[in-house]
């Protein structure tokens, strides 16, 4: 097969180029440039796309850059930015994967004459009993990119490869290490890549874009209890700056309104909601709809490395979908994803919506 | 076979050129600075080199100051030349070399025109602006191939900014242009060894006697103290022996050539509807060794790798740091469209050429083409 891997300048992509190049494909390693700005990584990530040449050219295959960093600002962070300036988190990373690593890849690998497109995620994809492919959630648990990945579609799956899915941590960096490859003490990437933390971190990349706001805390009751410097940097569920209430518990962000300057805070219990409304839901196909519709055993991930949560009930609204839970369960932020699993199996996911 | 049609970034060595360095990559090895018998030989070989390149180019021996290439030469010569207080001016579609050197300056900007051109009014008015201490205009376009007519543009620049030093980045013209008679009209000017069958890394900056030049690099004084560091001696002997060959053979080689590149462009335009000549129809004011088109509905990133994987091996725009293809601010400052920008070729000739790479090229381009269109790209 004609497979085009696209090699981050990690060690989990370099492993599966090599993984691949074993298994006899036609290998051809792909670096996308997306963001073209400061990064802790250096102006453009040179040094990661160095390092994913570098393996390529000690694997013996062919090393390609594309430059998708029109499409990058344009899907992720411009929205990432404008959402922040209306009070929303959203995730840039799944918008980068449903944008720029599966739809833009995708369709240009075709377009190339590729049969597949391979990542180096750890996440896998199974078939069901009647065949239809699943994602499912990488062998090393404590390292599963699914939740990340939900936004593929049953016909996306059909051309996708994750070589290391099957994999630990631990046996990916061994087999970087045995290969000889550069990248094998490589640290896994952390974050956001087009924020810089020696350059000031979100609150000077947004300050940059956006204007900022000083925000009210408030109660329940509408009495202020303090202020924070900008609204716009405010995620429903944080604990950290608001400090601690009159009776000495923690206090949370329940809500923030952009427009009214103010932040709703509470207690851990206040954040405690029976269900989330969900927007922008997509099914993995029509199959996974229909059987998870009738299902008992559907749970949810509502982070990328967060629990299982137990969903009681799906209802579907005008808009999107209804997640019931089982026990009240801390509230979303608007902007974030909620990926509901079947037995691991990913069925689907979508947007929290604004309360 | 293999089409190679990147000559403008680099092309092969001339057989000749490798062998005039060989001796001074083995027995002749000496510092040309030395007092002893084996420097002096070696001193007679860049003091020959010297005398005549300087003849090749209209030049007198003490003008040639060697650099490791273009982007020095540009360098030394943007940062260092002239002595009034002023301020670096240069065309908007000129190489990196220069542009990126005015811009730290905070220098200024003339515009071009749609197919290329740099329009002698806004020359006018920028240079009007404020005091000039250094201007550059290029000879040859490295992207589109325009040919600069420096002669009446020069006279702007006299007339406008007097004072002012009048620098040529001449690096993609040595083949294409009679490069004495084109640069007669300017102070300063620079050449690269590679783009006219050279080695990498060996070039010069040419500066008329009494141009004021500050150097750059300091050190042991070699090259009239403009220039400090052991001369590369292969790399000079071989440059000069390529610029000889490339002088002799230019004429002939503009037809043989321009031919090739006729064929180029008169085929893809057949082939393939809605593709333009970038810099516009007329040919006679472009090098005969470079061809841009923009094909609409096509990406380059894209098209050059099918190009590839059909063995012919051309260009966009230029490269970033990280290897990616970055939009092309020559055709930005064009004015051309950004969906046409966005299908950019450049396929460039040079003395190794061939019916045969052309042929290739022809027969492997409109297919990709065509592949790429019917996906959207």
């Amino acid at each position: 097969m004609q497979v085009m891997v696209a090699m981050s300048g990690g060690v989990d992509s370099s492993v599966a180029a090599a993984m691949l190049r074993d298994q006899g494909h036609d290998v051809v390693g792909v670096t996308l440039k997306l963001w073209g700005g400061e990064s802790d990584s250096g102006c453009c990530s040179v040094s990661d796309v160095d390092d994913a040449r570098r393996v390529a050219q000690q694997l013996d295959i062919d090393h390609l850059v594309f430059n998708f960093s029109e499409d990058f600002d344009r899907d992720v962070v411009e929205p990432y930015v404008a959402d922040h300036a209306r009070g929303i988190t959203p995730n840039p990373c799944i918008e980068c994967n449903r944008h720029l690593k599966f739809d833009r890849l995708m369709a240009r690998a075709e377009a190339l004459g590729f049969d597949l497109v391979a990542t180096g995620h750890h996440a896998q994809v199974l078939r069901t009993a009647d065949g239809r492919p699943r994602l499912t959630r990488g062998a090393d648990f404590a390292k599963d990119q699914s939740y990340v990945l939900h936004m593929l579609k049953a016909s996306q799956l059909e051309n996708v490869m994750f070589p290391i899915g099957g994999m630990t941590k631990d046996d990916v960096r061994k087999r970087a290490t045995e290969l000889g490859l550069r990248t094998a003490g490589k640290p896994d990437s952390q974050d956001v890549c087009f924020i810089s933390h020696t350059g000031g971190g979100r609150r000077v990349f947004l300050g940059n874009r956006i204007d900022m706001h000083p925000g009210r805390l408030v109660d329940k009751s509408g009495e202020q209890l303090g202020s924070v410097e900008a609204v716009e940097l405010v995620t429903i569920g944080q604990r950290r700056g608001l400090g601690i209430g009159i009776d000495g518990r923690p206090r949370y962000a329940l809500d923030v309104d952009v427009a009214g300057q103010s932040v709703l805070v509470g207690t851990a219990e206040d954040l405690d909601v029976p269900s989330e409304s969900l927007h922008s839901f997509g099914w993995v196909d029509d199959a996974a709809r229909v059987d998870s519709m009738a299902s008992s055993t559907l749970t949810a991930q509502l982070s990328a490395h967060g629990d299982e949560i137990v969903v009681s009930e799906l209802r579907e609204t005008l808009n999107g979908l209804e997640v019931v839970w089982a026990t009240p369960t801390h509230r979303v932020a608007p902007g974030q994803s909620i990926v509901l699993y079947d037995d691991n199996l990913v069925v689907g996911g979508g947007l929290v919506s604004r309360r | 076979m293999t089409s190679y049609l990147d000559h403008a970034a680099t092309g092969p060595m001339r057989p000749e050129a490798i062998e005039a360095m060989l001796p001074f990559l083995s027995h002749r090895y000496a510092n040309p600075s030395g007092a002893h018998r084996f420097a002096r030989d070696a001193r007679r070989a860049v003091d020959d080199a010297r005398e005549e390149f300087a003849s090749l180019v209209g030049a007198e021996p003490g003008d040639i100051i060697f650099t490791s290439g273009g982007t020095e030469s540009d360098n030394l010569a943007i940062f260092g030349l002239g002595s009034v207080e002023g301020v670096a001016v240069c065309s908007a579609v000129e190489h990196h070399a220069v542009l990126d050197p005015v811009a730290a300056l905070d220098g200024r900007f003339v515009a071009v025109d749609r197919l290329g051109n740099i329009d002698s009014a806004d020359l006018e008015r920028v240079l009007a602006e404020g005091p000039v201490r250094v201007v550059s205009l290029m000879v040859v376009n490295n992207e589109t191939g325009v040919i600069v007519d420096l002669e009446s543009l020069s006279k702007v620049v006299r007339k406008a900014a007097p004072g002012a030093v009048l620098h040529s980045d001449a690096v993609q013209a040595y083949c294409w242009t009679d490069i004495a008679n084109a640069c007669s009209v300017v102070d300063s000017f620079s050449l690269s060894a590679h783009k006219f069958g050279g080695p990498k890394g060996v070039g010069a900056l040419i500066v008329r006697p009494g141009i004021p030049l500050a150097a750059r690099q300091l050190g042991g004084g070699q090259e009239r103290e403009r220039r400090s560091g052991t001369q590369n001696v292969p790399g000079i002997v071989s440059m000069v022996t390529a610029a000889r060959l490339a002088d002799g053979e230019r004429v002939s080689e503009i037809a043989r050539i321009g031919n090739l590149r006729d064929q180029l462009l008169d085929g893809l335009l057949a082939a393939l509807p809605g593709t333009i000549e970038t810099a516009g129809a007329a040919r006679s004011n472009r090098a005969a060794g470079i061809a841009h088109l923009c094909i609409p509905g096509v990406e380059s990133e894209a098209l050059l790798f099918l190009l590839e994987r059909g063995e012919v091996s051309a260009s966009a725009a230029s490269s970033c740091a990280s290897g990616a293809m970055q939009s092309s601010h020559v055709l930005a400052a064009m004015g051309i469209e950004s969906d046409l920008a966005r299908g950019s070729l450049r396929l460039s000739l040079g003395w190794s050429s061939t019916q045969a790479d052309v042929d290739e090229a022809l027969t492997v381009i409109p297919p990709a083409v065509e592949q790429l269109r019917k996906f959207g790209f």
